[in-house]
């Protein structure tokens, strides 16, 4: 079926899209534009004085081992928090979705973590992860682990991607468990008449029709694990240490608001820029062809 | 992006907007400056003071989150053409502040502009030579400077049998004293440091004498390139991961993270500016001593002296002439002995003028507080040399973070010291070319 709508009036509906369009071009297409232009100019911080270098910012970042190095951590840090996000989601959804009593409280609370802001979040877990003043870390120690995540890069990284991890959940959780309700539940039902046990329910049913959900959510936890997890890095390591959590999002921001190296940082961006637009267009792929089994 | 959120962003900056220019019969001096907790306190008090003892200005000062996050939203304002009047940077922005010869009106300008008295002379040299042109004028504001030097845990030295009162003066000492510490008196680790780059890499080649940089570390010209890549501080770099390794050291973090190891009490050493000393007063809960900053005795002519570290303050363009008339009344206010007296003993910051010293010395504070001397005996120990006059590179506060990245991989074992200062080296210069090309 094809929904259209039909306007009389010729104005009106550019005039009921006029704000949005606005809202995205003055905070999006401008200071896009803005980044692209600055992308090839060699700034003094202050902007007193500007040099058009074409494309020599992005020549140096893919000379420099350090963003190729930020390039692996993200692709690392992104690949695990989208991974352990869905599957802890997906399968908290399915035992969310089975419980009769109840059921409201532990969706709601399950929710929860959603509603804490990144750098909130990040902070909570750094009173229970600091070396010197962590509970948890104390733990960690009494237990002969020698925990110091500012020092060892794989316990920082690991910390940071739990952190994002569970942050992610209950958004991952939500769509699961909105995607299993809408599964009719006479085609479980006549699998179970046919003899078809729990797991190979599953399997064969409900996963199926789950793919849609999952492949808008693991392009989604992309974008959020390349974006929104800027405040936990921020919080609790800095990118560090050696550079082992200086994920993209990050170095944009320590190149360019705290080295104030205006071009190089702008050329990060629209290298960032250019990733968003090829995962938006992967996704809008899927979603418009709706996968389907 | 949420239009809900900026509708209401845009609403309370209209009503702040309205609301403001009733509370406005002074001019107004805004100050963004990066001390919270104690030392913020100890900012306030210094500003209302300020406001009170006379009518015509209202400073307001703003606290802007870290050094780095101060200064980089200062430029972000000057670039928005919304500036703030002083802007406090710290060192190791000093030379993007000089390059930016449109963005700021130097002190020694607006004083006389002002007509406000102002003798540079009246200032520690040590100090002012960081802040100062090569035709030897005085470009901001000296503020907070203050110099690393070593705090330890007297309750733990007397369980360790050692004497309270003998600070370790070299690093082999050091290492014997940790281990003595670690073994009986209940120390996790033997030290830890605030500032990891400052204190073992710039304060350690000043300190022993060592270039940190050509043109006399960058005094001369933006062409000064990094020299770290010697023996004197690769051998320090694999002694710190050797100690890392057993404990005798343990890394606390960037910026000054590493503070909270020794305050509570589980580092019983540590190495951190004269300045921690509001934090370390106010958070540890036993008796901390000072001593000078440990050297290599091999090393031909250490101790040298050591260097500055902390802040000045930057006027900045864009402000109407009665505003800088009151800038230059805050800065004289500063600059008094009694001002800058109180400042000094509250919080460790060396004493900027040389009257604020000899008060200090004459209200006897240097013998209430034994050690709240070390920092100015340790600044002045030796005549400065060109390696240890301070440094001017552009892009420092980028070439820390190179640094911070390189001494974490070699503590952690990942790279050895050797690797660690090429590394360094090769990073830094590539850093230092680039404000070569934007700053010529």
């Amino acid at each position: 079926m094809q929904k259209r709508s039909l306007f009389t009036n010729k104005l009106l509906p550019y005039l009921l899209v006029a704000p949005q369009i606005t809202i995205t071009i003055v905070f999006f297409f401008w200071p896009a534009s803005v980044a692209m232009y600055q992308s090839m100019e060699s700034q003094n911080p202050f902007g007193l004085q500007s040099r058009f270098v074409w494309f020599d910012n992005f020549v140096d970042l893919f000379k420099s081992p350090n963003y190729l190095q930020s390039f692996w951590v993200t692709a690392v840090f992104s690949a695990a928090v989208a991974i352990f996000s869905l599957l802890i989601g997906l399968y908290l959804a399915v035992q969310a979705d089975r419980v009769v009593r109840w059921g409201v409280v532990y969706n709601t609370l399950l929710i929860w973590p959603y509603a804490v802001a990144s750098a909130v979040a990040g902070v909570l877990w750094l009173f229970l992860f600091n070396p010197t003043l962590g509970v948890l870390a104390y733990g960690l120690r009494q237990m002969g682990v020698d925990w110091n995540y500012l020092l060892d890069g794989n316990q920082a990284l690991g910390l940071v991607t739990m952190i994002a991890t569970w942050h992610r959940i209950p958004y991952n959780f939500l769509f699961f468990l909105a995607g299993l309700q809408s599964i009719p539940r006479g085609l479980v039902e006549a699998a179970s008449i046919d003899g078809a046990g729990l797991f190979r329910r599953f399997w064969d049913i409900v996963f199926p029709l789950l793919m849609p959900t999952t492949f808008f959510l693991i392009v989604v936890d992309m974008v959020y694990a390349f974006f929104d997890t800027f405040a936990i890095i921020h919080q609790v390591t800095q990118g560090g240490p050696a550079g082992a959590t200086n994920i993209l999002v990050y170095k944009v921001y320590a190149d360019g608001f705290l080295g104030m190296n205006i071009g190089s940082s702008a050329a990060q961006s629209v290298v960032l820029m250019v990733i968003v637009i090829g995962l938006t267009v992967i996704q809008f792929r899927y979603i418009e062809r709706k996968v389907h089994y | 992006m949420n239009p809900i959120r900026w509708l209401g962003a845009f609403l309370i900056a209209a009503l702040v907007a309205l609301a403001a220019p009733a509370a406005q019969a002074k001019t107004e001096v805004v100050w963004w400056h990066a001390h919270g907790g104690a030392l913020g306190e100890r900012v306030d008090a210094m500003v209302a003071k300020f406001n009170q003892s006379q009518s015509e200005y209202e400073v307001k000062a703003v606290y802007k989150g870290s050094y780095a996050e101060t200064m980089t939203a200062g430029i972000a304002a000057f670039r928005a053409g919304q500036p703030p009047a002083i802007l406090q940077v710290f060192e190791v922005g000093t030379a993007t502040m000089m390059a930016a010869k449109g963005a700021i009106y130097p002190v020694y300008q607006l004083m006389a502009d002002t007509g406000e008295p102002f003798d540079p002379n009246a200032y520690l040299a040590a100090v002012t030579g960081y802040y100062t042109d090569t035709e030897g004028h005085m470009l901001s504001m000296p503020f907070n400077s203050s110099t690393p030097v070593l705090w330890y845990n007297k309750d733990m030295f007397r369980k360790a049998g050692l004497n309270p009162d003998k600070p370790p003066r070299t690093w082999p000492e050091l290492e014997r004293d940790a281990k003595k510490l670690m073994a009986s008196g209940g120390a996790k680790c033997g030290f830890t440091t605030a500032w990891p780059s400052w204190v073992n890499i710039e304060n350690f080649s000043a300190w022993h004498n060592i270039p940190l940089a050509s043109e006399q570390n960058g005094f001369g010209g933006l062409d000064a390139r990094m020299e770290i890549a010697n023996p004197t501080l690769e051998h320090h770099i694999a002694a710190l991961a050797r100690w890392q390794q057993s404990k005798i050291f343990d890394y606390g973090g960037r910026t000054n993270k590493g503070d909270s190891k020794f305050t509570t009490g589980e580092c019983a050493m540590l190495t951190e500016s004269s300045a921690g000393y509001a934090r370390v007063s106010k958070e540890s809960k036993f008796e901390f001593g000072v001593g000078m900053l440990p050297y290599w005795p091999d090393v031909k002519g250490a101790p040298q002296n050591t260097i500055i570290g902390g802040a000045s303050l930057w006027v900045l363009r864009g402000q109407s002439p009665e505003v800088y008339k009151g800038v230059a009344k805050f800065f004289t206010y500063l600059s008094s002995a009694e001002v800058m007296a109180e400042w000094h003993q509250g919080t460790g910051y060396l004493p900027i003028t040389l009257s604020a010293y000899k008060l200090s010395e004459e209200q006897g504070f240097y013998k209430s507080h034994p050690g709240a001397d070390i920092s100015i005996k340790q600044m002045t120990l030796h005549k400065p040399t060109a390696n240890s006059k301070g440094l001017r590179l552009g892009n420092y506060p980028q070439i820390r973070v190179v640094h911070y990245e390189e001494l974490e991989a070699a503590l952690a074992g990942k790279i050895s010291a050797k690797v660690a200062v090429e590394r360094m080296q090769k990073r830094d210069n590539e850093l230092l070319e680039q404000f070569q090309k934007a700053n010529e």
